[in-house]
């Protein structure tokens, strides 16, 4: 099943395909031909429908429920060797946030992420993917805990924005934001983050001040939704398309504008069409990133790091 | 029957003799409605004698009420934002803004300066919220990042007024990469133990309140303000609720462990030399 408009044309194919595989099981009636051409035919509509994205459609794919969560991308990475680690010391544990120690390839990795739930009561459970001032702070220590023992640290960036409730404001989500962005500027071991998802504003920022910063092929990282952008500047939910279309949020442009390090590609269909090697995927990314950072020296690593979010601008002298 | 009769018809006075009423001969206080003569609303740092009603100000107030003798030398004045990804809402941005630096005499929503306050060094960089809604795009950030650079080079403090909505819609990412880039410029301050004073004035939100004006040594606030990420009617929507009296003000916000201290503005320029003088000592 397809959740999305854009997907449908391929709804029909796989009925097609499937009713032709009925008919060959009874065994009457060779159709193997017929087969081989729907399934072409599905190969094809696939491409043709994912090489021509719209930014809107891209931004639908980045919220598709079937999409894969950071939780799924951690246990597959590191082999289910994954241990989490709860709590901010301090107010409360925030399951929007999930963090914890995983090893890749015998290189112990500190994984921090936003987490969506996969059903209704999941999403709830999990507020959606948006942390309070709780979860950016559990994230800040746990990342400190991987500076203390010299491991690297990894996010996985998918979220609609921090949480905007009461308490969060109580609690100081501005500072627990902030917080984080000076902190892991100058956090000595290296830092890598992908967004997989939905990259929304500060909230995503929040845990976003990588060496390397890679999003996803079909992820969005903006300043606001595209939703909340037309209901600001047009003041109405109609124009989203066009907003996506202004705040050049996809991985492309991006990496054009200099933004972001890299895109990391997705499987045709999305992640959600083939989890297992967009995991895979993910993690001869990391393989590929990680070693670089860590011969490093730390002192120059932190300079650069900071470098590089400081020429980020686009001015005149007047 | 009339109580009063005309005795001469038409208007007699001579032009010579007329007198004009100067605009903004008064100031009509938004909170208690007291209304007071502009001259002396000036003076008393534009704050209502009455409630103490903080009149939102800009730089050029800012810079009068806290250099000494209203000397200071601004830099990078010139700074003018781009438009990285020609954007276009319901107006064109290169449009808006130069409709608003005419409108404004301002460049951006933020200048920079260095000065002396009570005698003291300092770097001040101070926000503009008329110049659109005092959100961070590319030239706030800069500008900031260069003012850390003067600190640096010259060994002087950092006070950063802030009053924003928060990051700029019309350059997206690059203005949320400005909450990064502040933020990391941030840390070079400290590494050379110079020290930052943050005040937060009416209205701080957003992406300045995720970035720059929660981390000073000290965070300072004017009375009253609104301080918060989400503005009120986000939080009210997502809570379905009313907002409780006195949520996201200053006040709420020291009560809740935020702020250092909030300063009343007829106060503001001593406190801030005292401030800086534990600092020096």
């Amino acid at each position: 099943m397809s959740h999305l408009d854009f997907e449908k044309p391929l709804d029909e194919l796989k009925d097609q395909l499937e009713k032709a595989k009925q008919i060959a099981e009874k065994g009457k009636v060779d159709v193997s031909g017929l087969i081989m051409e729907i399934e072409k035919k599905i190969e094809d509509t696939r491409k043709n429908i994912f090489s021509n994205l719209t930014a809107w459609q891209k931004v639908q794919l980045s919220r598709h429920p079937d999409r894969p969560y950071s939780l799924d991308y951690i246990k597959a990475i590191t082999n289910n060797t994954f241990i989490e680690m709860f709590g901010d010391r301090n107010v409360k544990d925030d399951k929007a946030m999930i963090g914890g120690f995983g090893m890749v390839d015998g290189q112990t990795i500190m994984f921090i992420g936003q987490q969506k739930g996969n059903n209704t009561k999941m999403r709830q459970y999990r507020n959606f993917g948006m942390p309070n001032p709780e979860g950016y702070r559990k994230a800040l220590r746990l990342m400190k805990l991987a500076e203390k023992f010299n491991k690297p640290v990894i996010t996985f960036i998918d979220t609609p924005g921090a949480f905007p409730g009461l308490e969060a404001e109580e609690r100081g989500q501005g500072e627990a934001i902030a917080r984080n962005l000076y902190e892991m500027s100058i956090l000595k071991v290296p830092v890598i983050c992908f967004i997989i998802g939905e990259g929304a504003s500060g909230g995503a920022l929040g845990i976003g001040i990588g060496d390397k910063v890679m999003m996803l092929e079909n992820t969005w990282y903006s300043v606001i939704s595209p939703e909340s952008c037309s209901s600001i500047l047009w003041r109405n939910w109609d124009n989203k398309e066009k907003a996506a279309e202004a705040l050049k949020l996809t991985a492309t442009d991006m990496q054009d504008l200099k933004l972001v390090d890299g895109i990391v590609k997705e499987p045709l269909g999305g992640a959600h069409s083939n989890p297992d090697k967009m995991f895979q995927t993910v993690k001869s990314e990391i393989k590929k990133l990680l070693p670089k950072l860590l011969e490093m020296d730390p002192k120059i690593r932190v300079e650069k790091r900071i470098e590089k979010f400081c020429s980020m601008g686009v001015y005149t002298e007047g | 029957m009339s109580w009063f009769k005309r005795i001469k018809e038409g208007i007699t006075t001579s032009t010579k003799e007329k007198k004009e009423t100067p605009e903004g001969l008064w100031y009509k206080c938004p909170s208690c409605k007291n209304i007071q003569p502009s001259k002396e609303h000036a003076d008393n740092y534009y704050v209502c004698q009455k409630c103490s009603y903080h009149e939102r100000i800009g730089s050029h107030e800012y810079f009068e009420i806290l250099f000494d003798n209203n000397e200071f030398t601004e830099f990078n004045s010139k700074l003018i934002s781009g438009d990285p990804l020609h954007f276009t809402d319901t107006k064109k941005y290169t449009d808006r803004l130069t409709d608003t630096i005419r409108k404004t005499q301002l460049n951006d929503a933020i200048r920079t300066a260095y000065g002396k306050v009570g005698g003291h060094d300092i770097v001040i960089c101070c926000m503009d919220f008329e110049f659109i809604g005092g959100s961070m795009g590319s030239v706030v950030g800069e500008k900031i990042s260069r003012a850390i650079d003067v600190c640096l080079e010259k060994k002087f403090p950092l006070m950063i007024i802030s009053k924003s909505g928060g990051a700029r819609m019309m350059e997206a990412a690059f203005s949320l990469m400005q909450m990064a880039k502040t933020s990391a410029k941030l840390t070079l301050l400290a590494e050379a133990k110079l020290p930052y004073i943050s005040l937060l004035t009416d209205p701080t939100t957003g992406g300045v309140t995720a970035s720059y004006a929660m981390l000073g040594d000290l965070n300072i606030a004017e009375p009253g303000s609104l301080i918060a990420f989400a503005g009120p009617r986000v939080v009210k929507e997502t809570i379905g609720k009313d907002l409780p009296k006195g949520f996201q003000t200053a006040e709420f916000v020291l009560e809740h462990g935020f702020l250092d201290l909030i300063i009343h503005r007829n106060e503001l320029k001593a406190k801030l030399s005292q401030l800086l003088e534990f600092f020096e000592n």
